[in-house]
């Protein structure tokens, strides 16, 4: 007998679990479309690696992707590809994603399938590649690639392995029908993943209320070394964390993952996968569902092709409209409800059940928290719900999450037992993405600031450069000015005003004026010329002045430029510009005195 | 036709608050019954007027408050906190120390702290002490005689008289210290043989009150049975009490002796209904087991050097204000911590 250890809290809801288990698993009739959505796990999403139209053959890669965290999409059956389009996808919030909807041609046709004789005479890598290449991810929890999984770091030794049959959640039985007609399968996957890992023990657990599965599970694996195990029925036994306890003792780390203590847990399903595509050299394309509630007459476990939707499936269960309520995807307790049953079953879907509002309620509305504490004395992780609850709703998250909010594996055991009805899960689960959100601002402005903080840094040395090449000019220019002021007071002595901004400016005026003058007769000549065919003969005299004036005006801009320029003064611009309208006005001049000359 | 959406879980456990109250009061009633058969109808009285009274205020409060009357009297929590001072307040104490009891229960220490759930007090408690030290005449000398309900004790219409006549005194002949009290002023002056020679105590520990406090406990366990309670805060009063009573008390001679100590006064009432309401106790079992223990200590300190008789009200209230801090120091060790998070964030983190 091995030794049994307990995790602390837990429930025990209603199993209606025979709901399902009354026939063996049935294989569902093919859909009129599969929907094989693109992104399958966390990371990025497949790529399709085929067209609109195209034919193509069951097991088929339809998308990969382009690094190796990820596995990729295969055909569940033969037939033409419809589309490549946003399609509503198994998601909490009801969110469309891109998907494949290929339209079954009835054929079947297998793509080529080329199974391992013998493993083990095989690089271990090559088979991980393998169980990558054929699409095998986690049928149990998040859907990871298995064969990330299946290499854990490299400092951390895999001595345990866990195969995970305690399927402790209500209503759903996929585990339970699988391990009673597939224990064969199991064992055989189980079987690759030991060879894969060289764990010192290996061990099926499996929840007491299954004796049938226990029974063929015990069969399957007589004469060898692998432990079937029976736990006792107490939600959430099959928590990873928590199944880790019950076996062997230890606890995982918070923040951890089961390898930092040597363990690993695997799905059944998972393992079938696993032996399929080493022994049949089948991809993942179809996995098993069970299909209950009372609201379908006909409850039971289905062998459904991936893709297929959740609608045909209901279908075959015999649904009836108007008796359901409540579409839950997975279980009653972590199940999410659907928005719509036209959704593919993907490789994480094990459970479909369509409630009516007798079977699960409404719940009634909420009543204050009394701290009666049975959420506490439900908690696995050893929590204080009450507390979590208090510091989420009053908006101290610091304080929740000093309480370990982040330990909650959000298994709905106090929510379960509140007798005020409070959905506590829900709570958390607000507190967490509130507290996520706030590290990403905080993130974010930490990097603002570094930022800032750089370009405050940079702006400073250039104003010190700045000022330096200031002090280096205005040396320069006082040099500039002393040597120029000798030169002035020279000219001076000759009786030529150097710079006598005032005169110049009048003469300005007067240049403009002259000009719009002559512009203004200019185009009164234009007009008058039908009637004074004798022109005047243009003033040479008078543009000579014109340019002469314009010459001399243009110098002494320049020469103030040259200053300003010197000095750094903040009227560099607006001389520079009047500097070029003078050198166009003298251009002018120039030219229109020639004119006069011809 | 648009499909349920609700957050997970979808299951939940038919156990409400109501219901949960419920079975506290139903629990209540070997105890009551006990009373009843010792001490007469007075406490059935109180009961009944308490209970009446406390709906009533809470009504009132949350008619004030804004709040939906009818959806929070469903909880019936108010109901327990009149049943609780019906089930404490001396059997033949004038009807209107009972209502002061009720009205600052429901009114002060409930409701204008925010209703269920938000009192730092105990309700009951905080009723219970201010008559206690506003009517100390009508608490002490209106404990009826212990006797057999069909032998000699007032019926039932003299009884609700002398409760409606709203005397501070109920005539002397029905009434009779209670055990704590006569040992405590006697025991100085008298050896043990002497004292327990009193009427009060009988034949066996404290007549009538050993049998309601056998009543009490009945009904804690049922408690425990259902879970609707946890071992941690009966067994540590009682152990701190017991212990506190060993410990520096134990020549009879001298103080009272433990059997008395635990089956005399409201030591069982206190242990299973009064100190675990939960809303004003502590969380964690650690939480429980310090603030229970600090109740038992506290009992018997002001039982026996104190100027009270019986000391279950002040032992709670006292300990009420230590509960924010208790349950800052007494987190439990998360799965998969090394060690509990003790104190406040920022500080200690482990």
């Amino acid at each position: 007998m091995t030794q049994l250890w307990d995790f602390s809290g837990g429930i025990h809801p209603d199993e209606n679990k025979h709901l399902s288990t009354t026939r063996p698993i049935d294989t569902s009739s093919l859909p009129d479309r599969l929907i094989l959505p693109l992104q399958q796990h966390i990371g990025v999403p497949a790529e399709a690696c085929v067209a609109v139209g195209d034919r193509v053959l069951k097991g088929q890669v339809v998308a990969t992707v382009p690094d190796t965290v990820g596995v990729p999409v295969h055909a569940s059956t033969s037939g033409t590809i419809e589309a490549i389009s946003m399609h509503p996808v198994p998601h909490p919030s009801g969110m469309s994603d891109l998907c494949i909807t290929l339209v079954p041609d009835g054929l079947d046709e297998w793509t080529n399938r080329d199974a391992i004789a013998d493993y083990h005479s095989m690089n271990r890598d090559t088979i991980l590649e393998r169980i990558r290449h054929f699409g095998v991810a986690g049928l149990g929890g998040a859907g990871f690639p298995t064969n990330i999984k299946l290499r854990p770091p490299k400092d951390r030794k895999v001595n345990t392995l866990i195969l995970n049959g305690a399927e402790c959640e209500p209503y759903i039985t996929a585990d339970d029908m699988t391990m009673r007609e597939r224990a064969d399968e199991i064992v055989s996957g189980l079987r690759i993943i030991a060879w894969i890992l060289r764990p010192e023990r290996c061990v099926i657990a499996i929840e007491d209320n299954k004796p049938e599965a226990i029974e063929a599970v015990k069969k399957a694996t007589e004469n060898t070394q692998t432990e079937v195990v029976v736990i006792p029925t107490k939600y959430p036994s099959g928590g990873e964390k928590q199944l880790i306890q019950i076996l062997t003792g230890m606890e995982v780390p918070s923040g951890g993952i089961p390898a930092d203590i040597g363990v690993m847990c695997q799905n059944t399903g998972t393992a079938i996968a696993v032996s399929r595509a080493i022994h049949q050299g089948e991809p993942l394309i179809s996995r098993v569902v069970t299909i209950t509630g009372r609201a379908v007459t006909n409850p039971g476990t289905y062998d459904v092709l991936l893709g297929t939707p959740i609608e045909h499936l209901l279908a075959q269960a015999g649904l009836d409209r108007r008796q359901l309520d409540r579409l839950i995807l997975g279980g009653p307790m972590m199940g999410y409800t659907l928005e719509t049953p036209d959704i593919p079953v993907v490789k994480t879907t094990n459970c479909v059940i369509a409630a009516t509002a007798e079977e699960l309620p409404a719940p009634p509305p909420e009543q204050p928290c009394i701290r009666c504490g049975m959420c506490a004395e439900a908690c696995p992780m050893e929590l204080l719900p009450q507390q979590l609850f208090w510091h989420s709703k009053a908006g101290e998250l610091e304080k929740a999450e000093h309480l370990n909010l982040f330990d909650c594996i959000e298994c709905g055991a106090c929510s379960y037992v509140c007798p005020s009805s409070i959905p506590l899960v829900q709570y958390y689960r607000a507190a967490k993405g509130e507290i996520r959100v706030q590290q990403a601002e905080h993130l974010k402005a930490d990097r603002a600031r570094e930022r800032f903080e750089a370009r405050q840094a940079r702006l400073e040395r250039e104003q010190q450069e700045k000022e330096q090449r200031k002090k280096d000019r205005a040396k320069a220019a006082a040099e500039a000015q002393a040597k120029k002021q000798t030169e002035a007071e020279k000219a001076e002595a000759e009786g030529q005003p150097a710079d006598d901004r005032a005169a110049k400016s009048t003469l300005v005026e007067e240049a403009l004026a002259r000009k719009r003058a002559k512009a203004e007769a200019a185009a009164t000549k234009t007009t008058n010329d039908a009637a004074q065919p004798e022109a005047a003969p243009p003033d040479i005299d008078a543009l000579e002045k014109q340019l002469s004036q314009a010459t001399a005006k243009l110098n002494t801009m320049q020469s103030m430029l040259e200053d300003a320029q010197a000095e750094n003064a903040d009227n560099v611009e607006k001389l520079e510009r009047a500097v070029a309208k003078n050198h166009d006005r003298v251009e002018r001049a120039e030219k229109a005195l020639a004119e006069a000359r011809n | 036709m648009a499909l349920a959406q609700q957050s997970s879980p979808h299951a939940r456990r038919a156990r409400s608050t109501s219901n949960v109250m419920l079975w506290v009061m139903l629990a209540a009633l070997p105890g009551l019954l006990a009373q009843v058969l010792f001490f007469g109808w007075g406490n059935l009285i109180n009961v009944v007027w308490c209970i009446v009274l406390a709906i009533g205020a809470e009504a009132a409060m949350l008619s004030l408050r804004k709040r939906p009357v009818m959806f929070f009297l469903r909880d019936n929590t108010a109901a327990v906190t009149g049943l609780l001072l019906g089930l404490s307040l001396p059997p033949l104490a004038p009807f209107w120390v009972s209502a002061v009891a009720v009205l600052a229960a429901i009114i002060l220490a409930k409701q204008l702290y925010g209703g269920l759930g938000s009192n730092p007090f105990n309700p009951a408690m905080v009723g219970y002490a201010l008559v206690l030290i506003s009517f100390p005449v009508a608490m002490t000398t209106n404990w009826a005689e212990p006797g057999l309900l069909w032998d000699s004790t007032p019926g039932f219409l003299e009884t609700l008289q002398i409760i409606a006549s709203g005397q501070q005194t109920a005539v002397d002949a029905f009434t009779m210290a209670t055990p704590l009290d006569y040992y405590k002023h006697n025991i100085s002056s008298q050896t043990a043989t002497e004292v327990l020679q009193h009427p009060a105590f009988g034949d066996g520990i404290a007549r009538g009150w050993e049998w309601v406090n056998a009543g009490f406990l009945a009904g804690g366990l049922v408690l425990l049975w259902l879970r609707i309670i946890t071992w941690h805060i009966p067994v540590s009063v009682l152990a701190g009490l017991a212990m506190m009573s060993l410990a520096f008390g134990s020549n009879a001679d001298l103080y009272t002796p433990v059997s008395i100590h635990l089956l005399a006064g409201g030591t069982m009432l206190g242990a299973f209904f009064i100190a675990t309401d939960p809303v004003s106790a502590a969380t964690s079992h650690q939480g429980k087991l310090i603030y229970g223990a600090g109740i038992g200590v506290l009992v018997y300190l002001i039982r026996t050097w104190g100027a009270y008789p019986d000391a279950v009200a002040f032992g709670v209230l006292l300990m009420n204000f230590a509960v924010p801090f208790i349950d800052y120091y007494t987190p439990p060790r998360t799965y998969g911590h090394h060690k509990a998070r003790r104190g406040l964030p920022g500080k200690n983190q482990g």
